[in-house]
């Protein structure tokens, strides 16, 4: 991802040795949030990294697609690491963890069951914080070109002609 | 005189919109040799301009001025702010509709004396006899080259329509097939035939879809008797001492309120901008807003009974290649009250893009129950539910003075609650297109709610008699002689057909009324 070059100096081998943090699906550095296998990473400016890994987290929860890779849930909400959002961010995350925290866990991030991350989510359903991290999902992740192919949705016709003669009613199976 | 008027030239019609109503009326006025001006809210939008994408061309075309929703309907909460998804753009929403071009049923003109009483419902019989509509429903369809009409074939089956066709005939419907379209299906016109593209709604690019805009408008403009102004908004109607409407004033594409003169105003602004403007236009003549004495402007918006159900199969559909609404299925259009309901419903393909299913097959739906569907999006089948809903009194267009537009006039809200009739339908309908897939053996299927309107009817309706409604037989409304209405808005109940083609052929009727008024000099 575009990000990536934003890694200055940072080797593969410096963020698998972060990847200690409890197994958790990405590398939450100083200020970044990686995979662990450095196929991506992103550099936080505005939020905190544990709670832009926490966001990311709690995309995947509300809009859980397994066969989609963490980052295109970082592209989806990444317009939230800007200076005029990290505040309501940062306190809907802190609200989020101090949710977790009410029900036994550590954090959001450390609850290992998306069963009792999705209880915790489903108490704050109506907050804002919440409508507006769900209502920015629909478009952000969505409407990502590169996510489309994944659910087998192909996009623009017309410069190729339609599906006149690509299959309109190659169905086959009826 | 021709084209372009003087802002004082006192004999021109002003037509406001160019949609299905107002656009058809310009050109068929324009071919008369009746000099119009036609102003349009929105800019130019031509078949290269539109975007094979969903939320880049909602960005590009649809009416996004500010709006308020109130009512028990689900779209007042899932998008307060859009009760509608029309069109602003020259060419109106005959720009994004799918084409399809049903004529009434016979008994739909009388539902009144058809349905009899419904309580809670303001039914009324329309003032015009379904046999008078007959050669005007020919003469839209062949203005439009409606499939399956007028020895036009009907359009091939996408692979949508194939799944949909084999349920529906599984389940023993008889009138199934691809619908009567106004789409081009043979190489023999000035429009490129459909090449299966998708993205009706988006504005076909190849035109081969019939739209005001690119068809109507432009056939009245070579006549040098149309003149159409784009982004320009009209923001009141102003009449003289006598009570004749003698202008508009209109916001131009600056942003400068401009004042062109009239002989006669002819309102097609679609259901919810048009009683706005009678609203927004009262003075101290007509304190309740212009033409409004029955006080039924803005009353009875009818948005059709809608909803959608989705099929997953556990094999791909690919609905989206092809003709978005190229199928139907009429046998539930008729009047049968065993069905615990007065009135009918179409079965109409419909498909949407993964952009679009995510933001409309749940609205704020969530979690695994949520996005399994979306994993099987390729698996999917869609079909679209459009029934008659009954006119009430107090679902209604107002002005809501708390919140105003660019222009800083009061916006219009849109209050809308299910009728019990609309409920029953609307679960008879899930659940026969849910057998539909079901049929083929879907494994699992979805009643999806409506979404934003598409069809919206009914707020200044026409009537016999003048206390029970806003306009008279030809569109004329009863109060003002030289005020027409010329959209969706006159209709006096909704039918169970999508209302394109009423519309179109209503405006082709006003626009003989208007000519022959005019020349007897009546108005």
């Amino acid at each position: 991802m575009s990000q990536k070059e934003s890694l200055r100096g940072l080797t593969r081998r410096d963020l698998l040795k972060r990847a200690s943090a409890a197994g958790a699906s990405f590398v939450v550095g100083t200020g970044f949030l990686a995979a662990p296998d450095a196929a991506w990473a992103y550099e936080a400016e505005h939020l905190d990294a544990e709670t832009f890994a926490t966001l990311v987290q709690m995309a995947r929860d509300i809009y859980p697609h397994d066969q989609v890779a963490d980052e295109y849930y970082v592209i989806a909400v990444k317009g939230y690491d800007s200076a005029d959002a990290a505040a309501g961010i940062t306190a809907g995350i802190a609200a989020l963890n101090a949710a977790a925290q009410g029900k036994g866990f550590d954090s959001y991030l450390a609850t290992g069951w998306e069963r009792d991350r999705v209880d915790i989510l489903r108490g704050m359903e109506d907050s804002a914080f919440f409508q507006q991290v769900r209502g920015g999902l629909v478009t952000g992740l969505y409407n990502q070109k590169a996510v489309w192919p994944i659910f087998g949705y192909e996009g623009e016709s017309f410069s190729q002609g339609g599906y006149i003669d690509r299959g309109f009613n190659d169905i086959n199976w009826l | 005189m021709a084209a372009p008027f003087d802002l004082n030239d006192d004999s021109v019609v002003v037509i406001i919109g160019t949609g299905a109503g107002g656009g058809v009326l310009a050109n068929e006025l324009a071919q008369k040799g009746i000099s119009v001006v036609a102003l349009e809210a929105g800019g130019r939008h031509l078949p290269d301009d539109f975007i094979n994408d969903e939320w880049e061309s909602f960005g590009q075309l649809a009416w996004l001025d500010p709006r308020t929703t109130s009512g028990d309907w689900r779209v007042a909460k899932d998008f307060s702010g859009l009760p509608a998804w029309i069109v602003k753009s020259v060419g109106g929403t005959t720009q994004h509709w799918a084409g399809a071009s049903l004529r009434f049923q016979d008994h739909e003109w009388k539902a009144k004396t058809t349905y009899g009483d419904v309580q809670g419902a303001n039914l009324l019989d329309w003032p015009i006899d379904p046999r008078e509509m007959d050669d005007y429903y020919t003469k839209a369809e062949d203005k439009l080259g409606v499939t399956r009409t007028g020895n036009r074939p009907g359009l091939p089956g996408s692979n949508n329509y194939l799944v949909f066709e084999k349920g529906a005939k599984a389940l023993g419907y008889e009138e199934v097939h691809t619908g009567r379209m106004a789409i081009q299906t043979r190489d023999d016109g000035d429009r490129i035939p459909c090449q299966q593209t998708g993205f009706c709604f988006q504005g076909c690019k190849w035109g081969a879809k019939w739209s005001a805009g690119y068809v109507d408008i432009p056939e009245g403009e070579a006549t040098g008797n149309l003149e159409v102004r784009p982004q320009s908004h009209v923001a009141r109607i102003l009449h003289n001492e006598a009570g004749k409407v003698m202008g508009v004033e209109y916001y131009d594409a600056n942003g400068t309120l401009q004042m062109q003169k009239a002989r006669i105003v002819c309102v097609a602004g679609n259901s919810f901008e048009s009683p706005r403007l009678l609203l927004n236009s009262a003075s101290a003549m007509f304190p309740d807003g212009l033409a409004n004495s029955s006080g039924q402007v803005g009353r009875n918006y009818m948005r059709h009974m809608t909803g959608s159900v989705y099929g997953v199969f556990d094999k791909p559909v690919k609905m989206w290649r092809g003709t978005t609404m190229a199928g139907i299925i009429q046998d539930e259009a008729r009047h049968d009250p065993s069905r615990g309901f007065v009135g009918g419903y179409e079965l109409e393909t419909l498909s949407l893009g993964l952009p679009f299913m995510a933001a409309f097959l749940d609205p704020g739906g969530w979690g695994r129950e949520f996005t399994s569907a979306l994993d099987h999006y390729e698996n999917m089948a869609g079909m679209w539910i459009v029934g008659e809903d009954m006119p009430q009194e107090t679902n209604r267009v107002t002005l809501n003075h708390d919140v105003t537009d660019q222009y800083g006039l009061p916006v219009a809200n849109v209050h809308f609650d299910d009728h019990p009739n609309d409920i029953a339908m609307r679960n008879h309908a899930y659940k026969q297109g849910q057998a539909v897939y079901e049929a083929v053996g879907a494994t699992r299927t979805f009643p999806t709610p409506p979404y934003p309107s598409t069809h919206n009817l009914g707020t200044n309706r026409m009537s016999e008699n003048p206390r029970d409604g806003v306009v008279n037989n030809w569109g004329q409304t009863h109060d003002i002689a030289n005020l027409f209405i010329s959209d969706g808005s006159q209709f006096t109940t909704g039918a169970a057909e999508n209302p394109t083609l009423t519309i179109v052929a209503l405006a082709i009727r006003q626009a003989d009324h208007i000519a022959q008024e005019m020349s007897a000099q009546n108005i």
